[in-house]
Formats: structure tokens, C-alpha cells, sequence
């Protein structure tokens, strides 16, 4: 981690990061006004998340840092030092299997443009993490900070409830072998 | 020859799925190039008036800016307005960015800062100050409709339908009468993508552009109109669009000045919109339909007058289908129609998801809502006592019309018989459950389209045209064609769209793209296969050396002879045997003009509606839609769904949420973001129930398919106003019903 | 954006001293709200002062009887889903889940939500005037659009609204707010943090040049009112929108009487709205529908609307009416299920 800059000197430069991104340590120089969402597309050429909005009102750029769902349009990334971000890039890797809710997404027919999508599926897997969705109406509710403008919400939710579903007969089997 | 059907009319995944699901497709702002500048646009903050200076410097002096262009240095462009208009331009004078110091429209483009990176780019903008003089203005169509006017050019294919007999004579006399108002807000498509065009200049001053559009011949044609460049120097590349609706119709300013800088620095250029910026060019017009509607004690029709007057920029004369679905849904004896449109300061309206459709379908629909309960009928029974069986409007035949089916299989599944017929009689809790209904229709359209089809020696088909996937499923359902005619796997099959090598084909819009484009991608399949029979009977002691085209089948990779399937050749034999690496064939699927002079095409769709409304609150719900739609056949079911589901959400905005907010004072939309800018979140999307009816038509379309994309908007809007009615006895007429509508209503 | 400087602050002593050091400087966290209006070029702080390695305002610390201090830094998902805040202030978890979204909620902290700004479209808009962004440059929303815009409190400087509503559960729950600047620390009580706007509405709270807020005090008092509680939020859409009106209703009963009620209203002031006078009638009485209305009446008293937001006095007054008997019954609205109880 790099040393932290001192409150007496307050550079207007870039600084030194270093963050996990999709598992791989990387160390970056960047300038305090790069939002974190500019450093993946721009500068990472990440694109699998996306700018709608810029300003926190659409969920398209939505990313997990240190597993937690945020709009990574609001967060500058010379405050992510130390911190491991995860993309849509970093849930399945070329060739590799897809994520089981990027597999239900496809099933379901979860998207048209494809635009929202990284964002809800970003979104989708920390609602499953997170543990709190039970019904429609929670998964309704705890996705309404991504906005789909084709207008896919009720197979978004009949993709998130399948993989809610998968994942509590999982846990059941779990629980049932123990 | 036998139709082969494994892929068309099941449900399938898309073939692009997985490129969207692992960020892999790739949008017209995320291609790279080395030593990419970047444009950010700075935006008038004046409605009129002009620009009496733009101070730059503070701009140029910021490390890593290369160029401000305004006005006053920009490079030379074409110079009749004549050239800056596209394919589907409305009559009159092209915007044309930064091209002198007039200020048409609040947030007008006045200068674009270009620099090494994008932070750079956006921060220099900031700085950039302009001073104007400013002019009076209007923006409020209330005002300008005064100085309303019948276009004079009329815009290609708008048809302004036929009078007939005397319809204010005959509504006089009507024992049941209906006259209002009901109006529609301006909305913006706001696509989730921003609109962004990534301009690579290469090696001789050739461009390949990747532009958000939903037809890369359009912005070929626009660019090459414009900066005076040959077709061939400009190659379109937009495989991957995030939404369109309409807004990708036209080539939008950021393509004009990501090319002019690019042209200018000889150097690639990417010029992403903000999402403020999304509001500074096309959106939905505000409009205003007045209608009157007479009909005897038994509700059937003798007086229908539509008129609406809408809003467009005072550069172009906007036009969109606003009064005639009144004249195509019902027939009466006497017949008036009017369409207007008015001039204010903003940017030229375009085409927004159904343009038109849902603006005079909400009219109509409520107005035929308001007669039944004057005339103490059913809704649905209303509509059937006037239901059209020709299309009057153009004194045609319809290729189909199964909206009486919609109707019924609608109804069935929505329980309609079970509603209460009175105003306020269904209740649960605090909450009033209201049930209603609207039909509407969409023109199915078909648009000449050329495609390709390809036999590569690995046994692999590749069809393709130029154009766009915004969303549709196009990929998909030409992926399905395909493998259908040669008899492959899906998985065996590649589409190509959206780039200008690929055959001609026009913008992605309308609803016409699956019956044109896959029209034209069955044609090319046809012709390969010919040939391929051709080059198969070439072979020295070929099999099917003697055989008929109509006596082989294309299936699992080989031809064989239908009545003998031991007698086949396996399709990459054929393409090796050949000589060549592959096999193409191309053709072009133009309309019938035989069926045309004497059939008009539509889709339909009869739309139900629950709501629940607090009434004390102004709070509406709608916990579930049924929306039936007869579309011929359907290619898809699956992304067909996903189609109408989506038009039904739009409907849903459409009826609660979306309003683009005007300051008049200041001539400006002033919610100009997706905070205060509402669609549908996730939460207010309910259950939404899609039918699609059995639908034969051989006229339609050669595939029988009439398209899907509109459909699902156009009656929803009238249907949810209807349902709220039904609720709580208040009629609103003015859209979005926003939460101060329903308390204004209930007081 | 503009160019600025940045510094991550260790402790509360670097931020106060790199406070003083850059007056022009702002603190960032959670950055939801400062980074969507630098973008905006609204705010152009010269330095911004990164606080989010302070560990000592990370925390939620148990103090006597129940009370709870929540650290400036602890963001609105964990202070929503705390069990004891879930348990002791329901209200608060419940304010806090109705606004914005998972995704914001996990970055935005306490102490950023307390100083977020209006949602004014003058005050967001760079190229329009606004007293708030620029004093003296007018207000266009009082001629203009202002259907989301103040029924109580204006000026006729501002009628802008304070758009949180975590902020209006703190106001009914009594909070106490803890700010240390360069005099040291200092507490200030809920109602007085935020301002009516008056001649000077680019302020919109009492915090003093150099300070920074620490952390808020739930105070154990406020734990009678886990049983008879709600948050009502009415808005354009069913989420993901500012409130129209909001309101958070804090009851203490004994059987069919209210021994202390609470009341505060979001949307429709510069600041959480509430009237001890309101709140008085309720005192000893039996909570009825005559007496939910009177309270309504007094709480918004003397309401002035504009073109477009007139309606939003009805709808306060009939909102905090529903509130009354939400929290009356013990049946607090659900964020989930729309349906207005």
C-alpha cells in the first residue's frame, strides 16, 4: 500500500493506488479527480461497466468493492487504495463457465440492449450475497438502484429469483450433508 | 421444398447473450484507437438569441487541451442545409452545429474542447465562457398553439387521412356526445447508452466510425453529405447500440463534431454525450388532441373528430401519425381529421418509441372509455360495436386483423368478466382496485432491405445487413432464419449487422426491421442454397446430379434428395468442391406494391389494466397488465415477449412517470437527468402478462411477420388512465398522472 | 471537475488542521453526493480532505440505556440493517432504507447524508441562476418549476428542500450531532443543525467554518418509541426518487393514549420540518382520528405553496394524518410492500 500523503502536503498530482481488481494486484498512478468508473473504462480499458449516467442515478456503472455493490460513477478512484473491486469482467473470464447469474440472466431473457446489463448482474449477485431478498417484492425493491430503460424488469427478477432459489435447495443440500 | 421450422416460432436464447452478460459487446464510445482525443461539448444556456463572445483561452491554457472549436474557427462543412439532411430528416433546415453564432434551443452545442484525455476535455469545458444576447423565446405550446399550421411539406409517409361526410353536424345531433382535451408531455428517450460516436482516423484520411445509430448507412450518408467525403472513405461500425427508441434515428451532433475534429487534427476522436446532454437534442413532442366523438344510445359511432397540435423546433417541421389510428380502430359515418404542428425554441422532436401511436391512441381510448360509461356500456363491448373491418383511413382491405381474438383471449386471462361495472365499487383496504382497457394498433411496415448469406468450407453460415440490433433480438432472429433454410444449428450460423460493408439496408426503426431484414435474409438462404445444389451437381458423379431444387432438403449440414436421404452431400464438400473459399449470394426484399395499392397492415393489441390508488395519497399502483397483441407470426417468442414487455413498461412511464419538465421563463428543460427525470424503476413493474394471438397473413410479409417493437406502448397509457377512472371516478386527460394529478382530480 | 488537491486524513486532528490550512477545502467520504456535484462543476472545493481512514469515526459506540453514537463514517446500509438500530430506532432503519438505493446507501455515510444538498434543478444547473449555488443571482424556481420545491420555511431568497430523509427520522428521534472544529468539540441538538434558508440560503446548516461532523447520538430516550413508529414516503415513482413529502412519526403510548409524540416532515422545508406545538396537542390524549387531524393542521400551519407545488399541503397534511394512525396502530409502513397501510 502506498504511504498515505501527509495533511501538510496536499499534492495535485497523481498518486500511487494499489487495489485487487478481479483478483490481480495492480498498482496505478492516478489523478484525484479519475472516478473509479473512468480508471476501468478509460484508462483499463475494462468497458464491461458502464457510464448511463455519470452521477449516480442510473446503476449501470455498478461494481463490487470489497464485495459490497456501489456506483463506481460517485467514487474517485484515489480513494481505493487497498480496497478489491470486482467487474463484470472479473464473474467469468473468456472461455471460462459463466457466472450462475449471468447463465439466468441469458435463460430468462434478462436484457435487450445489453447496456444496463453488467450493472444488474454486478447488482444481482451482491442481492444474493447480501442474503436479505426473500420474495418478487424484496428482489423488486433491493434492484430498483438499476434502471433498465428496454423496460426487462419482470425477467430480471424471474432471473434472480431462479438463482435465489438454486442457491437455498444448495444450501439445504449443505445443511442436509452436514 | 419443404419449410424447414426448428428455430422459427420457438423460443430462443439470445445469440448475443453472452456478449452482453460479460461486458464483452462492445458500444460505439468503448472502441479504442492510439492517441484517442476527446471531445466534451459545451452547451448554450440561452434559448435564443446569439452568441456575442466565447472567451476560449482559459480553456487552451489547461496542459493537454489540443483545440477549442466554436463558431468562430471551426473548419469548413458542406454549404447548402440541403446536405446536412439524412435519411429520415423532416422537411425543412438541418441543425447544423457550431455553425455561427445563432442560438436556436437552450443546451445547443457552442463549442467543443478536445484533448488528450477525457478528464482533461471535461474540466477545460468548464471553462470555456460564452456571453449572449439574448431573444424572447416560447416554449410553451399552450401559447404557440395559436400560431399552429398544417405543414406544407408533408413528411415521407405520413398520410393524413380523409374526411367524410359532416362531423360536427352529426355530433350535434348525437344522443350520446364526447368532446375534450387530452394531452401528452414531451418525453425523452434517454437509452441508457449516452449518445457517442468514436471517430478513428486512419492512414489517408479514411474514417471508421463506431456511432450510436440505428442505421450505420444513415450516419455514411450524413458524413459523407456534410465533411465531403466518398462512401468508400467512411466505414460505420455499430455492432452493439444500448438503446435507441428513436433517438438513434438521425445522426445526432455529437457524430458531426466528433468527425469534424477529427478531420480538423487528423487525429481519432471520441465525443461521448452527458446524460444532460441527452436532453439537448430529439424527444417525444408535447401534444394536444382534441376530440369529438357522437354515437347513437347504442354507442355505435356517428360522429368522430380528431384533431391534435403538437410541438416542433423552428428549423424543421416535425411530423408524426398522431390522429389517424382514431380513423383505422373505428369507422363512423362522419369524419373529420387534423394534425398541426407549432413552432417553439427547442430542438427539432423526432421519433420516440411508436411516434404518434400512444399521443392520439390515449386520446381515442379515453374518449371511447368516456362514451361507454355515458352510455352505460361495457368498454370492451363498446369496441367491438365499432370495430372497423377495413381500414377507412386509406379505403383498404387489412392483410389480417385479429384484434377481436386479442380482445377475447385478453379478457379470458385478465378476468374482465368479473369486473364491476361502477366508477369506485371495487375497493381492498384503503386502496381502489380499478380495471380497464384500451386497444390500438401500429402500422407493420416493410422496408426494402438487402442481406447476404455466406457458406464458408467449415460448413458455417454467415448471413448479415446492415442493419442495427438496438435491443431487439435482431441477431437473434436472423441467426434463426438461417439455420432454418440451410437446415444448420443455430450454433452453426453467424449474423452480421450493423456495418457498412454489409448489404443496404434501411434505419433499424418502425417495427419493420424482423419482417425486412429477415425477409431478406430468407431470400439470400434461397438463392445459397440454388447455388449450392448448382455446385453440387458439379461434382463428378454427384448424387444428386439429376435432382430438382424442390426435390432436396438442406438438413444437418448435407443436401439430401427428400424422398432418399442416402443420397446427400455435406455442404462444406460443396463449398471445397467448388473452388472457392465460400459461397455467397445476396438479394433484396422490397414491399408487394400490388399489395400495397390494396391492403393496408397492421399489428393490434387490446391492453388490461389493474390499478390500485390511494386515493388520499395521489399514490397509483399498477400490479398487473395483460397486454394481447396480434403480430402475424412471431420468429421469437421469447425476445418477442421481452419486445412487448417492454413497450408495456414504456406505456407505464408514459401514463405515471415521464415528463420532460419545461422552464419556461428560461426556455429550458430543467429535469434534465434520471434523478428527477423518471422512468420505471424496478419496483413499480408488476406483473405484465404478454399474449400473442394466432395471427395468419401471407400478405404481409413474404414471412408472414409484421413486427413488434412499438406495439407493446401504443394502447397501455389509455388503458392505465382508463383503469384509474374506473378507480376513483375521476377522468385525467393530461399524461404523465403524476401523484399531484390524482389529489388535484380527487379534490 | 476542477483541479483540486487531495489528502487522506488520519485522525480528526489532521482534518480539523487541513481544514484550517485550505478554507475552500470540503471533506470527502462517501463521495454521492460531492463527487455528483463537482461533476456538475456545483461545488469546486480547491482540496478535498479524504476522512475515510479516520478509524475513530468508523464505529457504532453502545452508550447508557440504549442510547447509540453512530461515527460520522459508518454508512446508511450498515447503520440501517444494525441490529440494535433495527431493534432500539426502527424508525431510523426504516427512513434509511427508503431512500436511494442499495448501491448508494453502502457508500453514502451518516455524516455525508446530514450535509446533502438540495435537489433543487436551479441549484444543480450551472447555466441558471440560484442563490444558493450564487448568491444573489435570484431564484428562478419561485416563477419557474417548482413543483418539488418548499411549502414551509421559505425565503424569497430560497425555496429549495432538504432531500434526506434519514435526516427527518434523526429529527424525530431527537438526535444529537457532534462537530469538532478548531475550538474543539461541540454538540448540537438535531433541530438546530440545519437552517431555514432566510437571506442566506447558500448555508444550509449550522456547522461552523472548520468543523466537521464526528458522529450523531441516538439518544436512549427515543428507544420508548420502537413500537409505534412509521416512515411514509411519497414520491414519483415506488423507488429510487426524492420524496415529495415524507413523514417520520415517533409515538410513545400508554394503552390508548400518547405520552410523547414526535413528528418531523421531509420534502416540504429547508430543513426536517417539526413543531413542538404540534406535538404538544398529543400529549395524555387518546389518539384519534380528530386529534391526528388537528396535529396535522398545527405541524403545517401556515403552508405556502407555488404554481406547482401547492398540492403538496394537502398531501402533507394528509400524509402525516396516515402516518398518525401507522404508528398509532403499530403497523409501520413497509419499504417493500407499496401498499400504503
Amino acid at each position: 500500500m502506498a504511504p498515505p500523503a501527509k495533511a501538510t502536503s496536499a499534492p495535485f498530482h497523481a498518486q500511487t493506488v494499489s487495489l485487487t481488481l478481479n483478483g490481480e494486484n495492480k498498482t496505478l498512478q492516478v489523478e484525484p479527480w479519475t472516478t473509479l468508473l473512468d480508471l476501468l473504462r478509460h484508462d483499463l480499458r475494462l468497458t464491461g461497466t458502464k457510464k448511463g449516467c455519470d452521477h449516480g442515478q442510473c446503476g449501470a456503472c455498478t461494481v463490487l468493492i470489497d464485495g459490497e455493490r456501489m456506483n463506481s460513477c460517485l467514487q474517485l478512484a484515489i480513494m481505493q487504495d487497498g480496497k478489491a473491486i470486482t467487474t463484470v469482467e472479473g464473474l467469468a473470464g473468456e472461455g471460462e463457465d459463466l457466472h450462475p447469474m449471468q447463465a439466468a440472466f441469458i435463460s430468462h431473457d434478462a436484457f435487450q440492449c445489453g447496456y444496463c446489463t453488467p450493472g444488474q448482474i454486478c447488482s444481482a449477485v451482491a442481492l444474493v450475497n447480501e442474503g436479505r431478498a426473500k420474495s418478487r417484492d424484496d428482489i423488486r425493491e433491493m434492484m430498483s438502484g438499476n434502471i433498465c430503460r428496454c423496460g426487462a424488469y419482470p425477467n430480471i427478477v424471474d432471473a434472480i429469483e431462479e438463482v435465489l432459489a438454486e442457491q437455498q435447495s444448495g444450501s439445504r443440500h449443505l445443511e442436509a450433508a452436514e | 421444398m419443404l419449410r424447414n421450422e426448428r428455430n422459427f416460432g420457438s423460443p430462443r436464447d439470445r445469440v448475443d447473450g453472452r456478449a452482453k452478460v460479460t461486458g464483452a459487446a462492445q458500444y460505439a464510445a468503448e472502441f479504442n484507437a492510439p492517441d484517442l482525443l476527446h471531445g466534451y461539448v459545451v452547451s448554450s444556456t440561452i434559448a435564443k438569441g446569439r452568441i456575442t463572445s466565447i472567451d476560449t483561452q482559459k480553456a487552451l491554457d489547461v496542459p493537454g487541451v489540443l483545440k477549442v472549436f466554436t463558431h468562430d474557427n471551426r473548419p469548413a462543412t458542406a454549404w447548402f442545409s440541403s446536405s446536412y439532411q439524412d435519411e429520415v430528416a423532416p422537411p425543412g433546415t438541418p441543425f447544423r452545429p457550431l455553425y455561427d453564432e445563432q442560438i436556436y434551443y437552450s443546451g445547443q452545442p457552442i463549442a467543443l474542447v478536445v484533448a488528450e484525455s477525457f478528464d482533461v476535455a471535461r474540466y477545460a469545458a468548464s471553462l470555456v465562457e460564452a456571453t449572449y444576447e439574448a431573444g424572447a423565446h416560447e416554449t410553451d405550446l399552450k401559447l404557440a398553439r395559436a400560431a399552429a399550421y398544417v405543414p406544407p411539406k408533408k413528411r415521407q409517409g405520413m398520410k393524413p387521412p380523409a374526411s367524410k361526410g359532416d362531423a360536427m353536424a352529426a355530433y350535434a345531433k348525437a344522443p350520446l356526445r364526447i368532446a375534450n382535451d387530452y394531452s401528452i408531455a414531451n418525453e425523452h428517450h434517454n437509452p441508457m447508452e449516452p449518445h457517442a460516436s468514436t471517430v478513428i482516423f486512419e492512414a489517408g484520411g479514411k474514417l471508421t466510425i463506431h456511432d450510436k445509430i440505428q442505421g450505420v448507412m444513415n450516419t455514411q450518408s450524413y458524413v459523407s453529405g456534410v465533411f465531403g467525403l466518398p462512401a468508400s472513405d467512411i466505414h460505420v461500425v455499430s455492432p452493439f447500440v444500448g438503446g435507441g427508441f428513436g433517438s438513434g434515428l438521425r445522426p445526432q451532433y455529437q457524430l458531426f463534431l466528433a468527425v469534424m475534429a477529427a478531420l480538423d487534427l487528423k487525429r481519432s476522436v471520441r465525443v461521448e454525450m452527458t446524460r444532460d446532454q441527452m436532453f439537448t437534442f430529439t424527444h417525444r413532442p408535447e401534444t394536444i388532441n382534441t376530440v369529438l366523438l357522437g354515437a347513437d344510445k347504442t354507442g355505435r359511432l356517428s360522429a368522430l373528430r380528431h384533431q391534435a397540435v403538437a410541438v416542433t423546433s423552428r428549423f424543421e417541421d416535425y411530423q408524426e401519425v398522431v390522429v389517424n389510428w382514431s380513423g383505422i380502430l373505428y369507422d363512423a359515418e362522419n369524419k373529420q381529421f387534423d394534425y398541426r404542428i407549432a413552432k417553439v425554441d427547442t430542438y427539432t422532436p423526432g421519433d420516440m418509441r411508436a411516434p404518434g401511436a400512444p399521443l392520439g391512441t390515449f386520446a381515442i381510448e379515453s374518449a371511447m372509455d368516456e362514451l361507454a360509461y355515458a352510455g352505460n356500456i361495457d368498454p370492451l363491448e363498446l369496441r367491438l360495436r365499432n370495430y372497423s373491418t377495413r381500414d377507412e383511413t386509406t379505403n383498404k382491405e387489412f392483410t389480417s386483423k385479429e384484434l377481436r381474438a386479442c380482445f377475447q383471449l385478453g379478457a379470458e386471462k385478465f378476468g374482465w368478466s368479473r369486473r364491476s361495472p361502477a366508477p369506485r365499487s371495487m375497493r381492498e383496504g384503503r386502496e381502489l382496485i380499478g380495471w380497464g382497457m384500451a386497444s390500438g394498433c401500429w402500422e407493420a411496415q416493410f422496408s426494402k432491405t438487402s442481406a447476404k448469406a455466406v457458406l464458408t468450407s467449415d460448413g458455417r453460415l454467415e448471413v448479415g445487413t446492415a442493419t442495427a440490433d438496438i435491443g431487439t433480438g435482431t441477431y437473434t432472429i436472423l441467426t434463426q432464419i438461417g439455420a432454418d433454410a440451410l437446415g444448420l444449428d443455430m450454433e452453426q450460423v453467424t449474423a452480421k449487422l450493423a456495418d457498412t460493408t454489409l448489404p443496404k439496408s434501411p434505419v433499424e426503426g418502425g417495427s419493420w426491421t424482423a419482417a425486412s431484414a429477415g425477409t431478406a435474409v430468407q431470400m439470400a438462404c434461397e438463392a445459397l442454397k440454388k447455388t449450392l445444389l448448382q455446385e453440387a451437381q458439379k461434382i463428378e458423379g454427384s448424387p444428386l446430379a439429376d435432382a430438382k431444387y424442390e426435390d432436396v432438403v438442406f438438413a444437418n449440414g448435407r443436401i439430401a434428395m427428400a424422398d432418399d436421404a442416402g443420397r446427400s452431400l455435406d455442404l462444406s464438400d460443396v463449398v471445397r468442391h467448388s473452388g472457392q473459399s465460400e459461397i455467397e449470394e445476396q438479394a433484396t426484399a422490397q414491399p408487394d406494391s400490388k399489395v400495397q395499392a390494396q391492403y393496408a397492415a397492421y399489428t393490434h393489441s387490446a391492453v388490461f389494466v389493474e390499478v390500485r390508488v390511494d386515493e388520499q395519497l395521489g399514490l397509483v399502483r399498477i400490479p398487473r397488465i395483460v397486454n394481447a397483441v396480434a403480430a402475424g407470426r412471431i420468429i421469437n417468442p421469447k425476445t418477442a415477449r421481452s419486445q412487448v414487455t417492454g413497450g408495456t413498461v414504456w406505456g407505464i412511464g408514459m401514463a405515471l412517470h415521464e415528463e420532460s419538465l419545461t422552464d419556461h421563463n428560461l426556455g429550458r428543460f430543467m429535469n434534465h437527468n434520471l434523478a428527477e427525470y423518471h422512468v420505471p424503476a424496478n419496483a413499480d413493474i408488476y406483473d405484465i402478462d404478454v399474449i400473442f394471438v394466432p395471427e395468419e397473413d401471407d400478405k404481409v410479409s413474404p414471412i408472414g411477420v409484421k413486427g413488434l417493437g412499438e406495439i407493446g406502448i401504443v394502447a397501455t397509457p389509455a388503458a392505465i388512465a382508463n383503469a384509474i377512472f374506473h378507480a376513483t371516478g375521476k377522468r385525467i386527460r393530461e399524461l404523465p398522472i403524476t401523484i399531484d394529478k390524482v389529489l388535484r382530480e380527487a379534490a | 471537475m476542477n483541479r483540486f488537491s487531495y489528502l487522506r486524513a488520519s485522525d480528526v486532528g489532521e482534518v480539523v488542521s487541513a481544514l484550517k490550512d485550505a478554507p475552500a477545502a470540503k471533506i470527502i467520504a462517501g463521495g454521492t453526493n460531492l463527487v455528483d456535484l463537482m461533476k456538475y462543476n456545483v461545488e469546486r472545493p480547491e482540496r478535498l480532505i479524504d476522512i475515510t481512514h479516520v478509524e475513530a469515526l468508523q464505529e457504532i459506540i453502545e452508550g447508557e440505556n440504549g442510547s447509540l453514537r453512530i461515527g460520522a463514517l459508518v454508512s446508511n446500509s450498515a447503520l440501517a440493517y444494525d441490529a440494535r438500530v433495527t431493534e432500539r430506532f426502527p424508525l431510523l432503519s426504516s427512513a434509511l432504507l427508503a431512500g436511494a438505493t442499495p448501491q448508494l446507501r453502502n457508500a453514502a455515510t451518516v455524516g455525508g447524508n446530514i450535509n446533502q444538498r438540495t435537489r433543487c434543478y436551479y441549484f444543480y444547473d450551472a447555466g441558471t441562476p440560484c442563490n444558493k449555488r450564487e448568491p444573489g443571482t435570484g431564484c428562478p424556481a419561485k416563477t419557474g418549476l417548482n413543483r418539488i420545491h418548499a411549502i414551509l420555511g421559505q425565503s424569497e431568497a430560497c425555496i429549495a428542500t432538504h432531500p434526506s430523509d434519514m435526516c427527518v427520522a434523526m429529527a424525530a428521534l431527537e438526535a444529537v450531532v457532534h462537530v469538532t472544529g478548531p475550538d474543539g468539540e461541540r454538540d448540537i441538538p438535531f433541530a438546530d443543525y440545519h437552517r431555514l434558508p432566510g437571506d442566506t440560503p447558500q448555508k444550509d446548516n449550522t456547522l461552523l467554518d472548520g468543523e466537521v461532523v464526528t458522529g450523531i447520538t441516538l439518544p436512549a430516550s427515543s428507544t420508548q418509541f420502537s413500537a409505534n413508529y412509521t416512515y411514509l414516503k411519497l414520491r414519483d415513482r415506488l423507488s429510487y426518487a426524492f420524496a415529495l413529502v415524507s413523514v417520520a412519526v415517533a409515538l410513545e403510548k400508554e394503552g390508548d393514549t400518547v405520552k410523547r409524540a414526535r413528528i418531523a416532515l421531509g420534502g416540504v422545508a429547508h430543513k426536517p420540518w417539526r413543531r413542538a406545538e404540534a406535538e404538544a396537542l398529543f400529549e395524555g390524549k387518546a389518539a384519534d382520528s380528530g386529534l391526528f387531524a388537528r396535529v396535522a393542521d398545527a405541524l403545517i400551519d401556515g403552508a405556502r405553496g407555488y404554481e406547482h407545488n401547492a398540492f403538496k399541503i394537502r398531501m402533507a397534511r394528509e400524509a402525516i394524518i396516515r402516518a398518525l394512525e401507522q404508528a398509532s396502530a403499530g403497523t409501520p409502513q413497509s419499504n417493500i410492500d407499496k401498499h400504503i397501510v
